[in-house]
């Protein structure tokens, strides 16, 4: 069974449903009645590990895979019965796919001649999207001739000059180098404010997903694992791998009874039902006990330091405490520590999760 | 790197080949075109009477005419044929691909002689389709201008060179990435406009590449016209055949080589041409 995924306040108009989709390649199933929903003019990201399914659910959205079972509705119309070519949402794909015999320009006219709009148009709305993507000078190159970064550039520009209501990106940085990337997202970013399109992005880099979205939508073998905004996905994870997906946690195997968790040499009070629960306790939320200010519900433990990785403006340490539970608190950057330490947590910040 | 010794040493081989078995024997053949004949002997005095010959007289324009339509006619039909075989072969078989393509060039490994032979066989007056029409009711007598004809060269020559067709185009469409085609589709063209605007452009260098081989090889064709073109079928590569044979007469029949591979290298020239101006990547 799947459970509801978590949703930031139920968007008010969905551009986008997706209802209960299956989709099954012979023997292998690779989405399992999977139900979302897209808010017009949001940015949500589909995130997840390679195999998660992340890409051939937006392959179904585009049209170019059906459903097994399921469907997906756009503004009170069936998508998943319509052709590829008949529906109103445009792909930028993983390695562009710029038409190698055509020129930026011819390129990017693709859409509007496809769709068979007049001359004047297509020459003015061609001009106003590169433009837009600060490729004017470009326009008569060759498609083939340029960087990554332009050519990620054009197939923006190829996509967003139909004026899709919904624009797919599947893992478009991926092919960029580190510094380009960066620049890429916070361009998209500012794009995506300007004309307003609805994004439904892709990818595997969880801090590319945290930077860009609205909204995240964390997938795992086949099934969402939680649809949340990325504060909220961070600050409050619904399940081990989400915490374990996004950031770096430490995982608490805890027994509650009476509202009160207990968890190798520490306990502390928690609203969960008694029995087993397993906690995400974020490294960050870890301070050292002298120099933290004292929270009203903090849990103080003493453990000792195997490691500690110095990382800029913060450090990481490998923690244990007396009864053997390992845990990793990042602190911000300081002394080098050694021996057995007095630390602190506060109770709020330690977060039921499932399995 | 290789030194220079080394170098010299590897290329020798080939030049020697090349010098050996291609440039002398052209320079021979051209020498033979500006020669004559005179009682069975050869004159070696320096003339174009060959070329003036090949040129005013209607047998030998008539023929060259006669071998470039079938050739041209060849090439059309092979392309019409080739294209869309290797067309769906590409996209639209799935796992059977590999199967099916093996099965389209099965045919290149069949003696060119037996399916000249085999072509006789079938389309001979008592042969295989002229029995069948008959026995249809839909012939009384048996067809006797099926077999002996142009026609019956440019099926023979088509059956031939279709696979040479088919596996450039075959090369050439899968080469196309198919985030292309979903590209196209994407931006709202629908099958058949991807086809003329995506998926042919892209094609056409491997078109281009079998259509050239399809026509050049047809152009010197010999064995076909004289297994089943009878009188009616004949092709310039025969005229040279009977001119450096019976007729005895080298020099014209040079001359008649020299011109058909000029033109051929013209062919060449020109789709090398265009190709390379059609070359993406």
């Amino acid at each position: 069974m799947t459970f509801a995924p978590s949703t930031a306040a139920s968007p008010i108009t969905a551009l986008l449903d997706i209802r209960a989709v299956s989709k099954r390649f012979g023997p292998r199933e690779v989405l399992t009645t999977l139900s979302l929903e897209i808010a017009s003019g949001e940015f949500l990201t589909l995130l997840g590990e390679s195999g998660s399914g992340k890409t051939t659910l937006l392959r179904l959205v585009a049209g170019f895979e059906q459903p097994t079972a399921g469907e997906i509705w756009m503004q009170g119309e069936r998508l998943d019965k319509l052709p590829p070519y008949k529906r109103r949402v445009n792909t930028v794909f993983q390695h562009y796919a710029l038409f190698p015999h055509l020129n930026v320009s011819e390129n990017v006219a693709y859409g509007l001649q496809a769709a068979g709009a007049a001359k004047p148009e297509i020459a003015t709305r061609v001009k106003d999207a590169l433009a837009m993507v600060r490729m004017e000078e470009y326009a008569r190159a060759k498609s083939t001739k340029l960087s990554g970064g332009q050519q990620q550039r054009v197939a923006l520009a190829r996509a967003l000059v139909n004026r899709p209501k919904l624009l797919l990106l599947d893992e478009p940085l991926s092919a960029l180098d580190a510094n380009l990337r960066k620049e890429m997202q916070s361009e998209l970013k500012s794009l995506q404010r300007e004309v307003g399109i609805t994004f439904l992005f892709v990818t595997h880099d969880q801090e590319e997903a945290m930077a860009l979205s609205d909204r995240i939508a964390l997938l795992r073998n086949g099934t969402l694992e939680q649809v949340a905004s990325p504060r909220e996905i961070y600050a409050r994870p619904a399940t081990a791998y989400a915490a374990q997906f996004i950031g770096q946690t430490n995982l608490l195997r805890a027994t509650v009874s009476s509202g009160v968790a207990l968890c190798g040499g520490f306990s502390f009070p928690c609203s969960s039902a008694d029995g087993p629960q397993l906690f995400s306790l974020r490294p960050e939320s870890i301070a050292l006990a002298s120099g933290a200010p004292q929270f009203a519900d903090g849990v103080r433990f003493s453990a000792t330091i195997h490691q500690q990785i110095y990382s800029g403006a913060t450090e990481l340490l490998a923690l244990q405490t007396a009864n053997g539970t390992s845990l990793r608190a990042r602190i911000a950057a300081g002394e080098p520590l050694c021996g057995p330490q007095d630390f602190i947590f506060s109770a709020s910040e330690v977060i039921p999760v499932r399995e | 790197m290789y030194s220079r010794r080394y170098k010299l040493l590897v290329s020798v081989p080939p030049v020697l080949w090349v010098a050996l078995f291609l440039l002398s024997p052209y320079a021979l053949m051209f020498a033979h075109s500006l020669w004559s004949v005179s009682d069975g002997v050869i004159v070696h005095k320096w003339n174009l009477g060959n070329y003036a010959t090949l040129f005013t007289n209607p047998v030998y324009l008539q023929v060259l005419f006669r071998t470039a339509r079938i050739a041209a006619s060849v090439t059309l039909l092979s392309v019409l044929l080739g294209f869309p075989l290797a067309y769906f072969l590409s996209f639209h078989t799935g796992p059977r691909k590999e199967l099916l393509y093996q099965l389209v060039i099965v045919p290149l490994w069949v003696s060119y002689l037996v399916r000249g032979y085999a072509w006789k066989t079938i389309l001979g007056s008592d042969g295989v389709l002229n029995a069948f029409l008959q026995y249809l009711h839909i012939t009384r007598e048996p067809l006797s201008a099926l077999l002996y004809s142009p026609f019956a060269v440019v099926l023979m020559l088509t059956h031939i060179y279709t696979p040479f067709v088919f596996l450039p185009i075959y090369a050439a469409l899968e080469h196309i990435p198919r985030p292309l085609v979903e590209a196209s589709q994407d931006l709202g063209a629908p099958p058949s406009a991807t086809f003329f605007r995506v998926i042919l452009p892209l094609s056409l260098p491997g078109l281009l590449a079998g259509a050239t081989f399809a026509f050049v090889l047809s152009l010197g064709d010999f064995l076909a016209p004289l297994l089943v073109g009878g009188h009616s079928g004949t092709m310039i590569a025969n005229i040279v055949q009977s001119l450096f044979g019976a007729a005895y007469d080298w020099p014209l029949g040079a001359a008649i080589s020299t011109l058909i591979l000029v033109f051929t290298l013209a062919v060449l020239g020109l789709t090398q041409r265009v190709e390379k101006r059609w070359y993406f990547e």
